[in-house]
């Protein structure tokens, strides 16, 4: 039995989100399965040797996306967080929470990757440039949102807390963005504008694009997935959650 | 005598007493301070030119771990004893009460830091312009640093986890405040001058007293529910 009414936002209730959720992950999961072969292929095979970095710059079609991600998930976890906050739905914190983890590990990722291109075309494994400095810090960002909701024994007040330090924390990712621009650094400027044509081959731009809605559409998969663990986790003394584990059983 | 500004000046007033009274908790930050500063050169060598390159890093890292090691002080003591809830409830706006706290938690942590200072720039062999560069990136990044501080402090009031768990929160936020303090002195020994850094370090202090109390009691209220 859904409750709520007959519009969508019963769906912003957990018990009827969570078989939303689980219907959903497939229709995101094969794409993102089909479109990461796609865009691999397309990077790693189809994309030219290039002329000044040979093979070494294939890592940029992961690097790029990932880093993508990670700037985009925060965005989108603390705008989560800040409905938790505001209008005070339940669901929306738990969406934070499963977001969270995900967007760590794209910054890790990204600054992982990063230094695998780094140490070739740079020489370095690591440079303590704006880019990669802000990038950093936001790895530290998401892990203290995910510490601090684990410290934090009351879900509730683990989501408003965490949900507070993530909307605090939201300025760190327009800096990083905007990091290139600012400041003379070693890691190349954007290529890639909204206001001009991007500077890159057509074929390596359109795999960076395949790429990032690959994994875009990951992120929706692995939120759905955490969101339904942490749905079940909370809700587990309702009737419709018992009768759900009864099932699996 | 009722009115904000003078709920203000008398949680203040009884901060900085309870602060004079327990000396040994500004000393203890003071002295670790001290120690932190004075461990560096004995574990990468005594060369001169190196340390004065250091010295600025050096000092403004130590300042933000005594800093951040004197957060756990801020509303603890209140929240044990039921004072913070009575500061919740008070008919005076919670963020200028928060204001007025983190001001004298400053007084009290942050400014004997930036009084400190000089005599620990002196022990890298910094030369007295220098010197000056450095405490005024001090004087103006010491108060961003409390009042960024008192969010994480108010975030973890009562969490398990305690001081590590606060230090992991809000070291990501001090970050900006350590590039462009330590920066500042950096630029003038360059030849760049400090202008630029410290009017940055400058405008981070207005845009932290503006949103930063808000923010702190967002968190009280979410920890005192």
């Amino acid at each position: 039995m859904i409750p709520g009414g007959g519009s969508l936002t019963r769906y912003a209730s957990p018990a009827a989100f969570y078989p939303l959720a689980g219907r959903l992950i497939p229709w995101f999961a094969v794409p993102a399965a089909v479109l990461g072969a796609v865009g691999l292929y397309m990077g790693l095979v189809a994309a030219p040797t290039d002329f000044r970095q040979g093979d070494a710059y294939r890592i940029m079609f992961i690097h790029v996306p990932a880093a993508w991600m990670s700037m985009w998930l925060y965005v989108v976890m603390a705008i989560y967080a800040g409905l938790g906050l505001v209008v005070k739905t339940r669901l929306s914190s738990m969406m934070a929470a499963a977001i969270a983890p995900s967007g760590a590990l794209f910054t890790f990722i990204a600054l992982w990757t990063g230094s695998f291109w780094g140490r070739p075309m740079w020489g370095t494994w690591w440079v303590w440039d704006a880019r990669l400095t802000s990038e950093l810090v936001l790895l530290f960002l998401y892990l203290g949102v995910i510490a601090l909701a684990a410290a934090i024994d009351d879900p509730r007040r683990a989501d408003r807390a965490s949900g507070l330090l993530a909307l605090v924390g939201v300025v760190n990712v327009p800096i990083i963005y905007f990091s290139v621009q600012w400041w003379n650094t070693l890691h190349q400027g954007a290529s890639i504008k909204m206001t001009a044509a991007p500077t890159m081959g057509a074929i390596m731009f359109w795999s960076i694009l395949v790429m990032t809605v690959a994994f875009w559409l990951l992120s929706f998969v692995t939120a759905f997935l955490r969101v339904r663990c942490i749905i079940l986790e909370r809700e587990r003394h309702a009737e419709w959650a018992q009768k759900v584990v009864d099932n699996r059983a | 005598m009722a009115g904000t500004p003078y709920a203000v000046a008398c949680l203040m007033r009884r901060d900085l007493t309870l602060a004079v009274r327990r000396r040994t908790d500004v000393l203890t930050t003071l002295f670790f301070f001290v120690i932190v500063v004075s461990l560096f050169p004995l574990g990468v060598g005594p060369d001169m030119e190196m340390l004065r390159t250091m010295g600025p890093g050096v000092v403004w890292v130590a300042a933000l771990l005594a800093s951040m090691l004197s957060l756990g002080r801020m509303f603890a003591a209140d929240h044990a004893d039921g004072t913070l809830e009575q500061m919740l409830v008070a008919p005076y706006p919670l963020a200028l009460l928060v204001l007025g706290k983190v001001g004298a938690h400053w007084l009290a942590a942050g400014l004997p830091l930036v009084l400190m200072a000089p005599f620990l720039g002196l022990q890298y062999g910094l030369a007295a312009g220098a010197l000056k560069v450095l405490v005024v990136s001090l004087l103006l990044g010491t108060p961003c640093l409390s009042l960024l501080g008192a969010i994480g402090a108010a975030l973890t009031l009562g969490v398990r986890g305690g001081g590590v768990l606060v230090a992991l929160l809000v070291l990501p936020l001090y970050v900006p405040v350590l590039i462009f303090g330590a920066g500042a002195v950096e630029s003038y020994s360059s030849g760049l001058g400090a202008e630029g850094h410290l009017s940055l370090l400058a405008a981070f202090l207005v845009l932290a007293v503006a949103f930063t109390p808000w923010a702190t009691a967002a968190a009280l209220r979410i920890a005192l529910d």
